[in-house]
């Protein structure tokens, strides 16, 4: 945990004349798990932009040890290749074709899918869609995954069940990552650290670590206790909680 | 399930004994003139003459070769230039709406032009397919190429696609479908056109033939040509319609 595989500094970024994100200091150590959490369109997805180099800010910088890979909320499976060749996208370093078809091969015996090789995305279900796209991901060389809700467009069961397989896959293939997010109980679950994001111009309003050795499940005590912390974070956690979804309501408080 | 399957393949079949039965009906029940109502049997009649004489293949022959060398040449101009424009926010701005001008002209319209740069015969009529077809493949292009939804190109970025393996592997597989449906509408449009322009500037082909019968007034020949006319139409969009069962391409249809 001593260099920083992901170092930056957004000063700020505008798109138009409006100002997304102001000041936000962004450091990932190597094989760290970060969730980002904050309030629908505060502008998570353009962090991981900059993150991934996809956006240059408008102030600040972005360094990053590697290149980086992006799973995505739904339709990161290019829809005209079936699962072996989308996952082969990621093999794209391996010249060798034995090599890449034992790669392949491994990948998908991991995410359980061997017989779904041939199959398109449009013929799998949403979990197998992610599962696919995060197998991708995995047998990528790149150091550094980028999530992007990754299972928000699951039904509550099969979000529990990917984010257990997650946690799994995470455990046996460690990954520097970003994991952006509103489920609070998969950043608890996953996360090393947990930022909380504000509303417009977005920053960074508290962070803190999260000191439970992974892979963790969801009805450990710890975890469910740090879901409770961040509800409480989120001014969430009563009944009588004035306008929770507006994040400038959220405390300062220290970790 | 396979009774249904069945029933539908038939359907069709039931419908066109239904509208035959109908037809030679009217003729029959002689509420209209036979000279101006030709009976089916009449139609058929001359159908076997038209086909003993060698001139309904030479017709279907040359209609078809028109349509086939105006059609193509249609499509290995616009498609690339759809395509390029597509990517060029300049040179769209430029020339789109000269595009969009040229398409709103009636093919026909060129009809005289047709005449006098290329005479009689089958280039004045491959003249007249291409103005048809060309302009709305180069539409159908663009707008293919400006709708890529942009996780795909992200997906490729991510991949560390260069921008000869960006077009080859996400945007020409991403416009594929919407190519196929503008290549069914406008080969139905050639289609059309061809019978008009046969008409006038044909010395032969199943416009002509219809042109013919009605200068001879015999409408039993006007009405077989018609129902050629109508089969092969049929006929090319069924083949067409096979196009989008290909695997790269059936996604698309399927969601």
């Amino acid at each position: 945990m001593s260099a920083k595989t992901i170092d930056a500094h957004i000063e700020s970024h505008v798109f138009g004349d409006i100002e997304v994100l102001r000041d936000i200091r962004f450091d990932v150590s190597h094989n760290e798990i970060v969730a980002v959490v904050g309030p629908s369109g505060c502008g998570k997805t353009t962090l991981l932009n900059l993150l991934s180099g996809a956006l240059t800010p408008t102030r600040g910088h972005v360094a990053r040890e590697g290149p980086t890979r992006t799973v995505y909320q739904q339709d990161g499976l290019l829809p005209w290749l079936t699962v072996a060749d989308n996952i082969n996208l990621g093999l794209r370093h391996i010249s060798d074709s034995r090599e890449k078809l034992a790669v392949l091969e491994t990948a998908l015996a991991m995410i359980g899918m061997e017989t779904f090789r041939d199959h398109y995305p449009y013929q799998l279900s949403g979990g197998m869609r992610q599962r696919a796209e995060l197998a991708r991901s995995l047998v990528s060389p790149a150091p550094i995954l980028l999530m992007d809700e990754p299972f928000s467009a699951l039904d509550y069961m099969t979000r529990v069940r990917m984010r257990q397989e997650l946690a799994r896959l995470l455990h046996d293939m460690p990954r520097t990552v970003v994991l952006v997010t509103h489920d609070i109980e998969e950043a608890a679950q996953l996360a090393d650290r947990i930022v909380l994001l504000s509303r417009r111009p977005t920053t960074v309003l508290d962070q803190f670590t999260v000191r439970v050795a992974r892979p963790r499940h969801v009805t450990q005590p710890e975890v469910v206790a740090t879901v409770a912390r961040l509800l409480a974070l989120l001014n969430l956690d009563s009944p009588s909680a004035p306008d929770a979804a507006d994040g400038r309501r959220i405390p300062l408080t220290a970790s | 399930m396979d009774k249904e399957a069945s029933s539908k393949s038939w359907a069709p079949w039931g419908t066109a004994l239904i509208f035959l039965a109908m037809w030679g009906l009217l003729a029959w029940s002689g509420v209209f003139p036979s000279s101006a109502f030709p009976a089916p049997w009449t139609v058929v009649k001359g159908l076997i003459e038209e086909a003993s004489t060698g001139r309904l293949a030479t017709d279907m022959v040359a209609s078809l070769f028109r349509v086939g060398t105006g059609f193509t040449l249609a499509i290995l101009l616009g498609v690339p230039a759809g395509l390029w424009l597509g990517t060029r926010v300049r040179a769209r701005s430029a020339l789109l709406p000269m595009v969009n001008f040229f398409r709103s002209l009636s093919p026909l319209a060129w009809i005289p032009f047709a005449i006098l740069w290329f005479g009689i015969g089958d280039a004045p009529a491959i003249f007249l397919i291409f103005m048809t077809t060309f302009f709305p493949m180069v539409l159908t292009a663009v707008a293919a190429v400006a709708n890529v939804p942009s996780i795909y190109l992200k997906v490729g970025y991510d991949h560390g696609f260069g921008q000869r393996e960006m077009f080859r592997q996400i945007i020409l597989p991403a416009v594929a479908p919407q190519l196929i449906t503008a290549l069914r509408v406008t080969a139905g449009l050639a289609w059309v056109i061809v019978v008009a322009a046969e008409m006038i500037v044909g010395r032969d082909g199943l416009g002509f033939a219809i042109w013919d019968a009605r200068n001879g007034l015999r409408m039993d020949l006007l009405v077989s040509g018609m129902i050629v006319i109508g089969a092969i139409g049929t006929l090319l969009d069924l083949l067409l319609h096979r196009l989008a069962r290909h695997p790269g391409v059936r996604w698309a249809y399927e969601r």
